[in-house]
């Protein structure tokens, strides 16, 4: 049976709730802030609502069944999708379905986290049943130490210089600077970034996300449905998803966009060469290499000469995580797998202000999530148009 | 090479004890236990054969819940290191920097493990070892080669109990096992060794050949003597980074080869109600010295008997008073253990001794035993059973305890 496609599904209202870098407040006020800022944006009441997808770390020992009772939500339609950085793309593709179906008509979709001054240290030690046995023992460097590996790896293997990522870096940080929520507000330039301290070798202060408090979200209805609300809205082309795949690689260079890519792109009717801008997963940059190796952008390996010939600003040859990335607006835990997301909803529909890629028709945007021992274990990608 | 520890500067604060993340989920400790006896051992599918980790309860391979654990090629291929110049646990963050490694077993599993200064750049070969680190849970660490010295590497020496350039106190100089004992500290580069001796006014044999070594000093100790075990302590505590409680009365016979409690109470008053003493006076200050620099307080050794897992009734009431100790060996564990100081409990057979004398061979010598209790102290295991009726005994009691109890009842 072939798969069916996304017609008539329509994303829509992207929100950030601004991030702070530390927050007195619980998960449940950063996810309700971003509720209401996704009612308000689309001007409907929360009994309006009937589909409702949450994505939280910190939201423990709750879980989306206790957030309706405590936000006063009778959704018809409930998903909790505690997978990362995966979660983003995860729960836009349960909507899109549930919303095809019937089984719900406008479903919001938040994912968010909030950051005390010792709750990332809590997060680490307790991430998995892996983490907490086979890794965190080991110096606690969390994500950090993780793909110091990786990244020395891939150096190794593949010949990229720190140059290379930080250009990413560097590219990220001015397209930041043009969006108000981020967190750094300053420029970066290439030689504060190769002077930066060592965090866990090869991996330097910026090439690491900086942990914080925040939500981001988006709302999935259906065309015709936002057409009568008014609101502007991206059309959903393709989605892929998958889980622990190349299980047997010794050391992570490949995720399960390299598996399924014909498929994203076949659903869409496109090639990667037709996409306007791409956001990726950037918790580090080597992560963004590997994406658009595996998403088709360059071959494998190919990643540092394709970084050398492009450039990456919201008006450059590739605009890549034109909002600056996890890396220059902040972590802000499960917020991240919809970063890229909401961003990619502000291009298509031109409010993306003074970082607005011109003509942008079409956009891919991918998620990566859940380092359970060595290696991110979620992948998924979804191509949106205008 | 690790330099000599510089002398204490009292004036500045002593360095807490901390200890690395200690939390495990019950199916991971199956590497500890086999740590605690100094092996490398891995999760391994009965039906199909997968070697796995981190530990499961169910085999990736095949789904099956038969697994079990068995000893693994230590081979390895280093694919890549970092070197942690943060770290979000205080333990580790008192040590920076700290190197790690992303190794690939040729078993097959990939690992993280602590890296030894002297492995070189990746890719390399490594050999891999299960250890058990300040807070007595097992950690992988890979070393250059097979005869790699961890204590001379600032960062695995955490994980041993190395008697180099430390202080140790051996409780018992009067017989031929506490004098082999000192000499083997001593070869091994202790700096100082007190050497207790109940009944000072008789001289023992070998006394002038433990005289002369320059780091011995003789001191009387009588571990039935509560007020002089508290002296003792008063004096040197605060100094002793090892001690290794080799005081012991062993007297044949169970229960109705003799009237009355007389050699049973004796018996208790030194292998069990010594290490009480012993524990009390000299457990708090060790526990306060659990992270004060190269020369930390580290190891408590007991030397136990494998007649403390089942009972020997040629020589019961000893085999009683041991697994008292036993016993209360487990409970100074739990004790020192947020120090970071690890209690080491060797169970030997019947050693070659006079009150063995109608025990056939083989029987383990006093040089032999002294040699296994400085390699435990060296390696950093938990438990030790030297000798070739320890390690049978210990095969037979791990296979069925029950059947064993049948065994030596008749």
């Amino acid at each position: 049976m072939s798969r069916r496609g996304y017609e008539g599904v329509a994303v829509a209202v992207p929100v950030t709730v601004p991030y702070v870098r530390y927050s007195i407040r619980a998960a449940h006020w950063w996810l309700a802030r971003c509720l209401a800022e996704l009612l308000k944006g689309c001007g409907l009441r929360k009994e309006d609502m009937d589909g409702f997808s949450v994505s939280s770390f910190t939201l423990a020992p709750d879980t989306a069944i206790g957030l309706t009772q405590h936000l006063g939500l009778s959704p018809r339609w409930l998903d909790h999708v505690p997978f990362g950085g995966a979660s983003g793309i995860v729960q836009l593709r349960r909507a899109a379905r549930a919303v095809q179906s019937g089984d719900a008509d406008v479903i919001a979709c938040v994912a968010g986290d909030t950051n005390h001054v010792d709750s990332f240290r809590l997060t680490l030690a307790n991430f998995s049943q892996f983490a907490r046995d086979a890794v965190y023992p080991y110096g606690a460097g969390g994500p950090n130490a993780s793909f110091a590996f990786l990244t020395a790896y891939y150096m190794r293997t593949y010949g990229v210089k720190r140059e290379d990522f930080g250009k990413l870096c560097v590219a990220q940080r001015d397209n930041a600077l043009r969006f108000a929520h981020a967190l750094f507000k300053k420029p970066l330039t290439l030689e504060e970034y190769l002077a930066a301290r060592p965090i866990a070798e090869p991996l330097h202060l910026y090439d690491c996300v900086m942990p914080c408090a925040g939500a981001d979200g988006f709302i999935v209805l259906s065309e015709e449905r936002a057409k009568r609300l008014g609101i502007g809205y991206a059309r959903l082309l393709g989605t892929i998803e998958r889980h622990n795949a190349f299980a047997t690689d010794p050391v992570q260079m490949r995720a399960g966009w390299a598996l399924d890519r014909a498929d994203l792109y076949e659903q869409a009717g496109t090639g990667p060469q037709d996409m306007d801008f791409v956001q990726t997963y950037d918790d580090y940059p080597v992560i963004s290499v590997m994406q658009l190796e595996d998403l088709g952008f360059c071959a494998k390996g190919e990643g540092p000469a394709f970084i050398r010939r492009q450039s990456f600003t919201w008006d450059g040859s590739f605009p890549l995580n034109t909002s600056g990335g996890q890396l220059s607006v902040g972590q802000a835990g499960a917020a991240g797998g919809s970063l890229g997301l909401v961003e990619a909803l502000r291009q298509l529909t031109r409010e993306a202000q003074g970082r607005q890629v011109k003509d942008a028709k079409l956009g891919l945007v991918s998620g990566f999530g859940m380092i359970n021992f060595d290696r991110g274990l979620g992948s998924g990608a979804a191509i949106l148009g205008c | 090479m690790l330099e000599r520890p510089k002398r204490k500067n009292p004036v500045l604060r002593t360095r807490l004890p901390t200890l690395p993340p200690a939390a495990r989920s019950r199916i991971a400790l199956g590497l500890t236990a086999a740590a605690a006896l100094g092996r490398f051992e891995l999760q391994q599918c009965r039906d199909c054969g997968t070697v796995q980790y981190p530990p499961r309860e169910a085999c990736q391979g095949c789904l099956s819940i038969r697994l079990e654990w068995k000893p693994q090629s230590p081979e390895a291929e280093l694919l890549a290191a970092t070197v942690l110049h943060h770290s979000n646990d205080l333990f580790f963050r008192e040590r920076l920097p700290w190197r790690l490694g992303l190794v690939r077993l040729d078993c097959g599993p990939t690992v993280v493990a602590h890296l030894h200064e002297r492995v070189a750049p990746a890719p390399s070969r490594v050999i891999v070892a299960a250890k058990l680190d300040r807070a007595g849970q097992a950690v992988l660490v890979a070393l250059p080669d097979k005869e790699a010295n961890m204590a001379e590497d600032r960062q695995l020496r955490e994980f041993t109990c190395d008697p180099k350039f430390r202080k140790v106190l051996v409780t018992d100089g009067k017989t031929a096992l506490g004098q082999a004992i000192v000499k083997a500290l001593a070869a091994a580069g202790a700096d100082l060794i007190w050497v207790g001796y109940a009944e000072p006014w008789k001289k023992f044999a070998g006394f002038d050949e433990l005289k002369p070594l320059p780091q011995v000093t003789l001191l009387p100790l009588d571990v039935t003597d509560s007020k002089n075990v508290r002296e003792v302590a008063a004096e040197i505590g605060g100094k002793v980074d090892i001690l290794v409680n080799n005081a012991e009365y062993h007297r044949t016979y169970g229960i109705s080869n003799r009237p009355g409690v007389d050699t049973a109470r004796a018996e208790m008053d030194v292998n069990y109600f010594g290490l009480l003493r012993l524990a009390q006076e000299f457990g708090p200050a060790m526990r306060s010295r659990g992270a004060d620099g190269l020369a930390s307080a580290t190891a408590w050794v007991n030397l136990l008997s494998i007649y403390a897992l089942a009972n020997f009734p040629p020589h019961g009431t000893f085999s009683a008073s041991k697994a008292a100790a036993h016993s209360l060996a487990q409970c100074l564990r739990a004790e020192l253990r947020p120090a970071g100081v690890r209690v080491i409990n060797v169970f030997p057979g019947p050693i070659d001794d006079e009150w063995n004398q109608l025990l056939p061979p083989p029987k383990i010598t006093p040089a032999a035993l002294a040699n296994a209790v400085v390699k435990a102290l060296q390696e950093g295991v938990e438990d030790g059973y030297p000798g070739d009726v320890a390690q049978e005994w210990l095969a037979r009691w791990r296979d069925n305890p029950k059947a064993l109890e049948k065994e030596l009842s008749t």
